[in-house]
């Protein structure tokens, strides 16, 4: 019999294992511009976590927002500001032992909340095609915080002109 | 079988990547980086509680909010990059000390 929940547990290996690796590559690599690739890789993983957990709306919004525009502003930045061959100015690291009780501590409280008891989950995995339920949604239920995402984001971007736009004395 | 376990385990490598990028990284765009990555394991998260309640609309409506924010807040930040960079020629985020008394 062709075990259709064990192909899954393969790709969520997969998909998981590709996704750390490259958040790896982003948290460890010398290079700036490398770190700014290995996003990518972290960003498509995160599209097939989102997949596999039938959000299929939000894998194709992360594609199109992260992949398209977020990590090309990333891109842009990297190579219109630092010296990006040189590691000592483009990507100098600081603070390991700072860096290393904090992150180890929080790594430790979150495997010690993992770990504390059963989370609250329906039995049965349900799954179905989010897009009509988040049409509706955005314009019935969810419509006041749309409008306010809405006007925060056309503050965010008039704000980003006029900071980018303003004379240095 | 993978549970809902694993997927906060994988989120939580994601996030504490991310804040060891924030933490060490001396370089301004790197550390946006870093951010964008916890917010990435946020969101990850919320759409994994919200399949493992029934599919229920709310976290997948946060998430799209998220990822909104996030694209907002790397514009304004990268803006404030670029406007760092033409004052002090340099993205160092040790070297813009005007503010420190």
């Amino acid at each position: 019999m062709l075990d259709l929940p064990n192909l899954k547990d393969i790709a969520f290996v997969l998909i998981s294992v590709f996704t750390i690796g490259s958040a790896c590559g982003v948290a460890f690599s010398r290079r700036i511009l490398y770190s700014a690739f290995s996003l990518l890789g972290t960003f498509a993983g995160a599209a097939g976590l989102f997949v596999l957990l039938s959000s299929d709306f939000i894998a194709v919004t992360q594609i199109l927002i992260y992949v398209g525009g977020v990590l090309i502003l990333i891109v842009f930045a990297v190579l219109l500001t630092s010296k990006i061959g040189d590691v000592k100015a483009s990507n100098q690291t600081v603070n390991y032992k700072v860096a290393v009780p904090i992150v180890g501590g929080l790594a430790l409280f979150m495997i010690s909340m993992l770990t504390s008891g059963p989370w609250k989950v329906q039995e049965t995995e349900v799954y179905n095609s989010m897009v009509q339920p988040i049409g509706n949604g955005l314009l019935k239920e969810y419509l006041l915080p749309f409008e306010i995402v809405s006007i925060a984001l056309l503050g965010a971007l008039v704000g980003a002109i006029v900071i980018v736009k303003r004379e240095v004395k | 079988m993978i549970s809902i376990n694993s997927y906060l385990a994988v989120t939580a490598i994601l996030f504490c990547l991310g804040l060891y990028t924030v933490i060490t990284r001396k370089n301004a765009v790197g550390l946006l980086m870093g951010v964008e990555l916890i917010l990435n394991a946020a969101s990850i998260n919320f759409v994994a509680f919200s399949h493992f309640n029934g599919n229920h609309l709310a976290g997948n409506v946060f998430s799209l909010f998220l990822i909104v924010l996030a694209a907002a807040e790397a514009a304004v930040a990268l803006a404030i990059v670029v406007s760092l960079y033409k004052q002090f020629g340099t993205i160092d985020v040790e070297e813009a000390d005007t503010l420190k008394g």
